[in-house]
């Protein structure tokens, strides 16, 4: 264990756990309007996937999908901009929060119908393949997802055309407010679905950043030199409701669950790993909370201070001129 | 020389997939089934298997995974057997094709061309007649295009399968045996202009795809009575060349717009609006349309004959105005 490495992956998640609580007050301020989807809680399913990444891999993501984007690499300051709609903003204010995209990163977007983005990973996949590429796809996507059809047509079509896509689900036991065994019919071991397509699927622990990676690590080095899809189980929870329309245990969530969860959460449980390894001091992460603080208030800053885009740009964009 | 519809359409896919191999083709029996409707005859032993995809019946997955492609730079045509199943794709050529650049804020687009059948045959029944342009050209974001002729329909698939947005391609089964003159050459035809296929003083018939055949028939029929008749083929349904229609209203001063599909919110609806906008002075008499009738397609001959238009509405339609 590296003392640097581990001090990155604390702070990567540290930003994304202050961006999010910073983007709840704006949101409260009327400066993010819309529908907005917290992280917080889940930090680690992003960081630690994301972290074992070439530049030239392709991630896509659902409509909660602050963390996948700043874990990616992604300017604070243009996502805020996008989230407060400026013209600054990653997407120029056309997007959203739901549709965060930064295509130079390969961040190839947030979709808000759920498990409709499912055949587009796919479909970059199938490109890499078409070119004879070893880049991989990572596709995250929620437990609500797992019904849909169009998940199931992206699965078998992967299986089948053997493409190098790790599908990861984000399995925080919601979809909305609705709890997964009132979900699915066989909710016991959502890895089944994968392996009924012909898929190899693994579960692991999503609030362990360390356990992420590894597992990511090994199976994008298998699917490098064997194209093949994978499904990766991360057992994860959110911290907060479904989006800042829900509070944080609804009447669908018992406080004390929430507690419970709030136990390990993963930013404490690197923390633990870092001090009980004396890799890190206390000084270390203020240190980190400090430069992720001013990193979130620049972006702040920023953004507020950011043009709202002019008439003139509503109908730019909507096809490419010839 | 003188080539069948689908020759045409062959012949445009062929030269293109020869000049770019970004183009691939996929869709349901394209491949070892030679097509649905032989369109893609000769391709997979052509192209392979790599460039002649044979899909599972997965309209929304081989479509999200075609537009997944074209996001990662490649240049996809999706075959749909018919337009009657895209219906199970409207979320991914909507939702994603549509919007993907609009949302990115330019940073990705979808060079798609999403081809097949899209009005009736013969007693076909209900779900597989339905004409459904008029909601893909509600979108924006999308190129709608509806070729009457081989000559037309090479040169617009060329030039849909070279342009960098999503479009439309509708063809018709009752049409892929028609025959015409085409070009050997590399021609491509301009997407958004129209074309006078029959010029005349007395009335403009504006048509598109089979119906402008009928249109033709009807202009020949009207001519025998002394009416000449002007022709105008749309070609392209959006972007609609809005100025060549005009110059002929401007000219014979009366309009009747023939479409196959139901009425009721139906495509002529908005060229009649277009129309009177632009227009109005030039109109010597109320804009008549000659329209598909408000029922789901009946399967029994007389009936389905009732259902659609046909040279005797058009003469009706056109006595009404003069």
């Amino acid at each position: 264990m590296d003392r640097d490495d581990l001090l990155t992956l604390y702070r990567r998640m540290l930003l994304i756990r202050r961006f999010e609580e910073k983007s709840a007050e704006m949101y409260a301020l009327a400066k993010i309007a819309g529908f907005l989807h917290l992280y917080i809680g889940e930090e680690a399913v992003a960081v630690g996937c994301l972290a074992p990444l070439h530049t030239d891999d392709y991630v896509m993501t659902a409509y909660r999908d602050h963390g996948h984007c700043l874990a990616r690499g992604s300017d604070p300051k243009q996502v805020m901009a996008e989230l407060f709609g400026r013209t600054t903003g990653l997407c120029k204010g056309k997007g959203g929060s739901m549709h965060l995209v930064d295509a130079q990163r390969h961040f190839m977007g947030g979709y808000a119908i759920v498990g409709g983005h499912l055949p587009l990973a796919v479909g970059l996949a199938f490109a890499v393949r078409y070119r004879k590429g070893t880049q991989v796809v990572v596709c995250f996507f929620g437990d609500g997802a797992l019904p849909t059809g169009q998940a199931h047509e992206a699965f078998n079509l992967a299986a089948l055309w053997k493409l190098p896509v790790i599908f990861v689900c984000e399995n925080n036991r919601y979809g909305m407010g609705t709890p997964l065994e009132r979900e699915l019919s066989l909710y016991r071991d959502v890895t089944d679905r994968a392996k009924a397509h012909g898929i190899q699927a693994e579960q692991v622990d999503g609030m362990d950043v360390l356990a992420m990676r590894s597992a990511m690590e090994r199976i994008v080095e298998l699917i490098r030199k064997d194209p093949q899809p994978y499904f990766l189980e991360a057992m994860t929870y959110r911290f907060m409701g479904h989006s800042m329309a829900d509070p944080a245990h609804g009447h669908y969530r018992t406080s004390s669950e929430v507690e419970q969860a709030r136990n390990r959460d993963p930013l404490t449980l690197l923390k633990q790993t870092i001090l009980h390894q004396a890799l890190g001091t206390e000084a270390d992460f203020a240190q980190a909370e400090k430069e992720v603080g001013d990193r979130v208030g620049s972006a702040v800053t920023f953004a507020d201070e950011s043009p709202f885009p002019s008439a003139s740009s509503l109908y730019e964009d909507v096809d490419v001129p010839s | 020389m003188l080539t069948t519809y689908r020759e045409a359409l062959n012949a445009a896919m062929r030269e293109e997939m020869h000049r770019d191999d970004r183009v691939f083709l996929i869709g349901e029996e394209v491949g070892y089934y030679q097509g649905a409707f032989k369109v893609s005859k000769g391709f997979v032993e052509e192209f392979g298997p790599q460039r002649v995809l044979d899909t599972p019946i997965t309209e929304a997955g081989f479509t999200g995974l075609a537009i997944g492609a074209a996001m990662a730079g490649l240049r996809p045509i999706v075959e749909l057997m018919t337009f009657n199943f895209g219906i199970l794709a409207l979320d991914q050529i909507v939702n994603n094709a549509a919007k993907i650049r609009y949302m990115s804020g330019g940073q990705i687009s979808v060079p798609l061309v999403i081809r097949g059948p899209g009005s009736a045959a013969h007693q076909l029944g209900a779900q597989h007649s339905q004409s459904l342009e008029a909601w893909f050209c509600h979108v924006p974001g999308l190129k709608v295009i509806a070729p009457a002729t081989p000559y037309d329909a090479k040169g617009l698939l060329k030039s849909a399968i070279r342009d960098d947005n999503p479009v439309i391609f509708i063809e018709a089964q009752l049409l892929y045996g028609t025959k015409g003159e085409v070009s050997d050459e590399d021609v491509t035809l301009p997407i958004g202009v129209g074309d006078v296929k029959r010029e005349g003083m007395d009335v403009t018939i504006v048509s598109y795809s089979k119906m402008l055949l009928i249109a033709l028939q009807a202009a020949e029929e009207l001519a025998q009575h002394g009416i000449e008749a002007e022709v105008f083929d749309l070609r392209t349904l959006k972007p609609l060349d809005v100025d060549s229609l005009c110059r002929s209203v401007k000219k014979t001063g009366r309009l009747v717009i023939v479409e196959e599909g139901w009425r009721f919110c139906g495509l002529g609806a908005q060229i009649a609006e277009t129309v009177y906008t632009q227009a109005f002075d030039s109109l010597d008499a109320p804009i008549v349309r000659v329209t598909g009738e408000d029922v789901p397609m009946p399967y029994s001959r007389p009936l389905e004959d009732l259902a659609l238009p046909d040279t005797q509405k058009i003469l009706t339609a056109v006595k009404q105005l003069l």
